[in-house]
């Protein structure tokens, strides 16, 4: 990075500062950052949008769409994440690989699974074996929005339903009695009114949704938390900057950046409800309207 | 929602057919784990196995390229075909090659050895606590003993229980708890004697692949011949270390 680093060993302590923290490995470190913030920015968004479905899903009419609502609420939120995370990746790869195959390559006649082995012709292979190293990460990147999604979605899903059982009834049977269909007085009245039931709940889920992106390293990203495990263990004389266990120093620098995020967005948050809360009969509306007056 | 989900149907239908002549081998590896293979400072993949993967991809007219994988998935990812190849000092073992198969083996059978803070008794190692980097060998070996095993992911963490008192000693590969004695400067020692376990290590591929073991194997036999692996050993590892 500077022109001094080239020897680090001789250097004085402020410039083998200055050099060891430029390392590209360190600015590695400062990307990853980045990728979790645009990893929650993605997610976030896609799992609303699944729980918005499975919200739907569980309040259907029909009953095979609610036993499905009920099947996806129930099952994910009883798995432990975990072994989602490990699961999800490795099932869908292969199912999207199973489907190509035998799409692409109807003639092959070895069987996919051989004993221990997973094998589609080549032509199914996703991302393609020859493909750029950042296809391969990029695919990635998606399998872990999917997975977060399939497992916040399913929390979210929850919370919205609650939120739009308890939207008052008598709110409901008013848009009826203007002569509103069930799908008018759905969109027109419970949906605008249910987001302050469901902030809390959404809230929590996003504080929760911050806290699980170290797992991200189970599934081949390299995250902030992978980097300053990586970084911050002791480093023998192999290694150009050589330095004894300083994980503490990097740990607490991510406890930093946890604490700054989840405190942004509480703010966020809070904003939020004020807004949402306007004109609602809640507590929070009516102290709101107190204060107006 | 169906535009979204048909272009990314359209994008993966792309990229699957994209297939061109030459095929790319991938090979795994843990990136953790000096000297056989490590991150270095310029954030790139390097180590005794780096330079050792390349030699043989370079003689076999491969195109290689080398993955980073946690090593408690690097089985399952290879046999879900993620990579073709793991070289990630892995003992070849009998519990191993019920599931993947192995390459002749590229490193003797090495020393493990305890190592532990200098005033360690070395009955630690009958009866204390010992650290070990799980799905190892010298996991499966204190498992079998009668001391405590305290597993950890990464071989970093088992150094740092050492140091921090949680672990009495620490049993791992004894080249590459080198480093770390040579660079504590009389903290940490070894303890006790060396133990050989497994066949040495081996390249692990699929099953399957019988292809690519024979020329991965060709080529290993080739360098034991001529020297040249030998001379990859002395370079990362000094020449106290067992050779072909």
């Amino acid at each position: 990075m500077f022109s001094f680093c080239i020897e680090p060993a001789t250097l004085p302590q402020w410039q083998w500062f200055a050099c060891y923290l430029t390392t590209a490995t360190h600015l590695q470190f400062y990307r990853s950052f980045g990728v979790v913030l645009v990893l929650l920015a993605i997610t976030a968004p896609v799992a609303l949008g699944m729980g918005m479905l499975g919200a739907l899903a569980l309040r259907a009419r029909l009953w095979p769409v609610r036993l499905v609502g009920q099947g996806y609420v129930n099952l994910v939120r009883g798995v432990p994440d975990i072994v989602f995370f490990l699961f999800v990746p490795i099932a869908l790869g292969q199912g999207i690989e199973w489907v190509l195959h035998h799409i692409n390559c109807p003639d092959w006649e070895q069987p996919i699974r051989q004993g221990n082995d997973f094998i589609v012709c080549r032509e199914a292979k996703v991302p393609p074996n020859n493909a750029a190293r950042w296809v391969f990460e990029l695919y990635a990147f998606i399998m872990a929005v999917v997975a977060f999604a399939l497992v916040f979605g399913a929390f979210v899903a929850n919370t919205l339903y609650g939120a739009m059982q308890a939207v008052p009834r008598a709110q409901v049977e008013t848009a009826e009695a203007y002569g509103m269909t069930r799908g008018q007085a759905f969109r027109r009245v419970v949906m605008p009114q249910m987001w302050v039931y469901a902030l809390p709940g959404l809230s929590n889920i996003w504080q929760i949704l911050i806290k699980a992106t170290p797992l991200l390293f189970l599934l081949g990203i390299q995250d902030a938390v992978y980097w300053a495990r990586e970084l911050g263990g002791q480093k023998t004389s192999l290694y150009a900057y050589p330095h004894p266990d300083w994980r503490m120093w990097y740990f607490l620098a991510l406890l930093c950046f946890y604490l700054l995020l989840t405190w942004g967005s509480e703010r966020v948050f809070a904003r939020l409800n004020d807004r949402l809360s306007h004109g609602q009969a809640t507590a929070a509306g009516e102290r709101l309207r107190k204060a107006a007056a | 929602m169906k535009k979204t989900s048909l272009t990314l149907a359209a994008a993966i239908a792309m990229m699957a057919s994209g297939a061109m002549a030459q095929d790319v081998v991938r090979i795994g590896t843990e990136g953790a784990y000096p000297p056989w293979n490590f991150i270095n400072d310029a954030n790139e993949v390097v180590g005794f196995e780096i330079d050792l993967g390349n030699e043989i991809c370079r003689r076999a007219e491969l195109t290689c390229e080398w993955v980073l994988n946690d090593w408690d998935t690097i089985i399952p990812n290879l046999v879900s075909g993620n990579y073709d190849v793991i070289m990630a000092g892995m003992s070849i073992t009998e519990a191993r090659s019920q599931v993947i198969s192995f390459t002749t083996n590229y490193l003797p059978s090495d020393p493990s050895a305890y190592m532990g803070l200098a005033d360690t008794d070395p009955s630690v190692i009958e009866n204390g606590v010992i650290a070990v980097q799980s799905n190892t060998v010298q996991a499966g070996i204190v498992a079998d003993g009668d001391a405590d095993g305290l597993e950890f992911p990464t071989p970093d963490e088992t150094i740092s229980a050492v140091r921090n008192g949680e672990a009495d000693a620490v049993l791992a590969d004894k080249n590459f708890l080198a480093a770390y004695v040579e660079d504590s400067g009389g903290e940490l020692v070894f303890l006790g004697d060396d133990l050989y376990p497994g066949d040495g290590t081996g390249a692990g591929v699929r099953q399957s692949d019988h292809e690519l073991r024979e020329t991965l194997t060709a080529i290993i036999e080739e360098m034991k011949e001529d020297g040249s692996l030998n001379e990859l050993i002395v370079e990362w590892f000094g020449d106290g270390i067992a050779q072909f």
